[in-house]
């Protein structure tokens, strides 16, 4: 949250997408979290994402709650709207907002205190009524802003900065958006944006519910031995099931794999989502057996990366509600207003 | 014995057990009564329960089209055991006892001063029915019809009623039909007439008759709102229900069938208006229904919106407070909790309809002052206008009317070089201009935030940017004063220097006490708040007269506050009436506290002796 503003000059060599924007174009204002905060990653990577896939930044409706990962979304795409809404109750303001405008992209950031406790409640029914959008916790297990509290993703065992062990189960929201319908479930690194970006990107192509739970270390509070979400720990502890590429509709397909080891995955707007398999058994598409396996090795102390679930055919809240194509916001008098004879009609009735 | 005589003037009461289908008879009976051009005006009574508790059905038949709440009850169909005794000490000396006589009942279950009816309805009906759901629903119906008779009903009337109710249903028509003859054929054999008449008039007009909730939701559909979130919370729940139903019949896009609203059932007022808010902020126009504990757990979002300015509409259906207080018993109670709704300093508007008229209004008219004024809007109704139905006048629409969808910065402004500032005061009247999100690629994009920030919405924490913000908020709070429901005003037949101030479901009982009153020569000017903000003429009304009543149905004088701390007004001036058990207020209430008050203070030459 600042009101610093990046100088605008260009490179001229910069790179350009096809809509000629460089990637500059994709940032926002600069960023006052702490130097080396893995939420500043997170950014970088949805700037990345969004550039590679030629989004048009006035498109995208970025929403938070609050915390430091919900203050990022001011420093990315200064050219969306963004909506800081109140603690843990981003879910129902995306959704409204989701409802009133189904053509936009809908980019919802939030952080392990704003949706594993306070807004626990909101993300399980925004999960549940299949909103379609792309909802990203940043999860550091530690509230930053008020300095170094555990949150409800701290591992039970983990050690505070302070010293204190953390007695509480932890609340795994992958595992939660997978039971509760999520259409695309991935988990990933701050720290590793070969694997983020791609992910990011499939999540945005999906036409459903889509949850990134990205382990995000925090550098003053959550960083140091016996954390969980440290950078140290993830390194060393990290599971990647899968690397994926994803390839846009009417993209050149580019073999960089092994066939054998390769699974493609069609999306409905027909992009596709190539799945170089790291793991032989695990199958992204089961819903059930990615609780499985996340659960068996979480109780390793893995932590599992990549594309956890994709449903290929999602369906999202407007096709359950049955709304029209266009956007409810642009609809007038006419087409809302029954009219007077309409009315007529009813008062008869009531008499 | 002395027996109550009275035509189309007089109460019936009909004491049933929650859950037996006695409702929809019971509404046949009023609505039979309206057919003969009889204004009426029921009232349900009703327990926090589905099934088992005792429920009443009052209706109040008023040739002279009185329709608030009279008190009293002339005639009482007591089908409850469990309120026995309570039902019968209603009954004014004179009236009279419809009971069930099927089982015997000593005398001293009976009053002497009532006329006793008894008939044997559950003996009739097991002795014609098989299945027991039959027995207890025509059960009913049968007794409408017998006391249908006893008034002198056109039993014609009843009978095209059902037939309009089980159009698609023969077989049910028929059997409803048959159920109403015997009763009416049983009175007629056994039963001695009464003093009360329904006799045919024409007083009714083109008024319809429909509840509160319904007329709200109906005013959302056309006035606009496409996006409804709720909880279900009583009294509302039937609100976002009704209006469920009215878009599935008026809302689908004739050609793909596809809907023009999204409907959310939330997990609970927290979302709902969270998604109010982010749809109100997207540019749709949103509402939410909910009730006193909604509201309070809607605040920090009511603080946001005020604050970022987005347009959100909230109905409240007043009922009991506080905490879970008395759900199903109505009172006007949540007044200060949404004026000031939420922490800071906030303001907020309030539209306060009288009947389910101003409801469908109101409710229309919020959704296009929620987006000229960028701010929450309430629309405060309670339980006794929201769930009874109430003769009111017909509905109306301006097919020319075109939605106040508030100052929205357009592409094209943003393309012609247009300064954006989005908490920028660039008209004078406090109102900034806003964007919808995707507008332009590169012009009118902001950062909404609950947190302060400049005119051109950059966060900012000094003092000036604050201020700057916090009295244009205040300017705009002024610029609503021009733009809410007037205040309406009536005067009384000879010059007064009493006024009375009233909103909302008091308003038909203060009318008839007004007139009561009036034949005791005492005279007092009224006038009838719509709106929060009040604008100047409300301090005006004040201050033209020596005292001003404020009559409420809370405990704490609700009203009275706003008035006074928002006009700097002398609390002396401004005496309080307050009505609060739960039962709607009553003519006979107002008129006895406004003749005890007036009684002791020096009246002028004008106020003639009292009669006690």
């Amino acid at each position: 949250m600042t009101y610093i503003a990046k100088p605008g000059l260009r490179h001229p060599t910069l790179q350009k997408n096809a809509l000629c924007l460089t990637r500059r174009d994709y940032e926002g204002k600069i960023s006052t979290l702490c130097a080396g905060c893995g939420h500043d990653s997170i950014s970088a990577a949805i700037i990345q994402a969004c550039w590679e896939l030629n989004i048009e930044p006035h498109r995208v409706a970025k929403l938070s709650g609050i915390g430091c990962s919900s203050k990022t979304p001011d420093y990315f795409l200064g050219q969306s709207h963004g909506f800081n809404t109140v603690h843990g109750r981003m879910p129902s303001v995306l959704t409204g907002a989701n409802l009133a405008n189904r053509e936009l992209l809908y980019m919802g950031v939030s952080g392990d205190g704003d949706s594993a406790s306070i807004g626990m409640g909101q993300f399980i029914h925004a999960m549940r009524r299949g909103v379609n959008m792309v909802y990203i916790v940043e999860n550091n297990g530690v509230y930053g802003l008020t300095k170094g509290q555990f949150s409800a993703t701290a591992d039970q065992g983990s050690v505070s900065k302070k010293g204190v062990v953390n007695a509480d189960s932890s609340i795994d929201l992958i595992g939660i958006a997978l039971q509760l319908g999520a259409t695309y479930v991935a988990r990933s690194f701050s720290g590793d944006k070969k694997q983020l970006v791609p992910l990011i990107k499939g999540a945005i192509l999906h036409q459903g519910p889509a949850f990134l739970d990205v382990i995000s270390p925090c550098v003053a509070f959550n960083n140091h031995a016996g954390s969980t979400k440290s950078y140290e720990y993830v390194r060393e502890h990290n599971d990647a099931v899968n690397r994926m590429d994803v390839i846009p509709e009417r993209s050149e397909i580019e073999v960089d794999f092994d066939a054998g080891q390769t699974v493609e995955v069609a999306q409905h707007d027909g992009s596709i989502l190539r799945l170089h398999k790291l793991e032989d058994d695990y199958d992204p598409c089961d819903r059930i057996a990615a609780r499985n396996y996340i659960g068996q090795h979480h109780a390793r102390g893995e932590v599992v990366t990549g594309l956890l679930y994709v449903d290929p055919e999602p369906a999202d809240l407007h096709s359950h509600l049955g709304t029209i194509a266009e956007p409810l916001n642009r609809l007038g008098a006419s087409e809302l207003s029954p009219g007077q004879a309409a009315l007529d009609k009813i008062n008869a009735r009531l008499r | 014995m002395r027996a109550i005589t009275a035509s189309n003037d007089f109460v019936i009461k009909f004491a049933n057990v929650n859950g037996s289908g006695s409702a929809s008879a019971n509404e046949l009976f009023a609505k039979s009564i309206l057919r003969m051009g009889v204004p009426v005006s029921p009232r349900n009574i009703f327990p926090s329960n589905i099934q088992g508790l005792p429920t009443w059905y009052e209706v109040r038949v008023t040739e002279q089209g009185w329709i608030g709440r009279r008190g009293g009850v002339d005639f009482m169909v007591a089908m409850n055991p469990q309120t026995w005794d309570a039902d019968l000490k209603e009954i004014e000396p004179g009236g009279y006892l419809f009971y069930d006589s099927s089982k015997p009942m000593p005398k001293s279950r009976f009053r002497e001063e009532v006329n006793v009816i008894g008939m044997p309805l559950t003996t009739i009906c097991n002795a014609t029915y098989s299945d027991p759901r039959q027995r207890q629903l025509f059960k009913n119906i049968m007794y409408v019809g017998a006391i249908a008779h006893l008034l002198g009903m056109e039993i014609e009337v009843i009978e095209t009623l059902i037939g309009e109710q089980y159009k698609a249903k023969a077989k049910l028509l028929d059997a409803n039909v048959n159920a109403l003859h015997l009763g009416r054929d049983h009175a007629r054999e056994h039963l001695a007439p009464i003093g009360l008449r329904v006799q045919r008039a024409d007083n009714v007009g083109d008024r319809i008759f429909i509840d509160g909730n319904s007329a709200a939701a109906l005013g959302c559909v056309y006035g606009g709102a496409t996006v409804c979130a709720w909880y279900p919370i009583t009294p509302s729940s039937s609100l976002a229900e009704a209006f469920q139903s009215y878009c599935q019949k008026l809302r689908v896009d004739p050609v793909t069938g596809k809907n023009r609203f999204a409907i959310i059932q939330a997990e609970d007022e927290i979302a709902s208006i969270g998604i109010v808010t982010g749809a109100g902020w997207n540019g749709a126009r949103a509402f939410t229904t909910t009730s006193g504990p909604g509201v309070s757990l809607m605040n920090e979002f009511i603080g946001l919106a005020y604050f970022a300015e987005i347009p959100v509409t909230i109905i409240d259906v007043q009922r009991g407070g506080p905490s879970t207080g008395m759900p199903t018993r109505t009172q006007q109670s949540d007044l200060v909790a949404a004026a000031y709704a939420s922490h800071g300093d906030t303001k907020h508007v309030m539209l306060l309809p009288e009947d389910p008229h101003e409801c469908f209004e109101f409710s229309a008219q919020a959704l296009d002052l929620a987006d000229r004024l960028q701010t929450p809007v309430f629309v405060m109704t309670d339980l006794d206008i929201g769930m009874n139905q109430r003769l009111c006048e017909p509905f109306r629409w301006d097919d020319a009317r075109v939605y106040d969808r508030g100052k929205v910065m357009s592409a094209e402004e943003l393309e012609a070089g247009r300064d954006f500032g989005r908490y920028k005061d660039v008209d004078g009247d406090g109102i900034p201009y806003r964007t919808y999100p995707g507008t332009h690629p590169t012009k009118g994009s902001y950062f909404t935030r609950g947190t302060s920030r400049d005119p051109y919405a950059r966060y900012s924490e000094r003092g000036p940017d604050y201020i700057y913000n916090m009295e244009r908020l205040l300017k705009k709070w002024d610029t609503a004063k021009a733009l809410v429901p007037q205040p309406v005003f009536r005067a009384a037949r000879s010059n007064a220097s009493f006024g009375a101030i009233h909103f909302g479901s008091t308003s038909p009982a203060m009318a008839e006490a007004i007139a009561t009153l009036e034949t005791h020569d005492l005279h007092l000017d009224t006038l009838r708040l719509r709106a929060f903000p009040f604008p100047e003429s409300v301090r005006q009304f004040v201050l033209s007269h020596e005292q001003v009543f404020v009559i409420e149905q809370n405990r704490d004088a609700q009203l009275r506050s706003l008035l006074i701390n928002e006009f700097d007004l002398d609390p002396a001036r401004i005496v309080p009436i307050l009505h609060y058990d739960g039962t709607p207020i009553t003519a006979r209430f107002i008129v006895r506290a406004i003749r005890e008050r007036m009684r002791g203070v020096n009246m002028g030459a004008h106020v003639a002796e009292i009669p006690a």
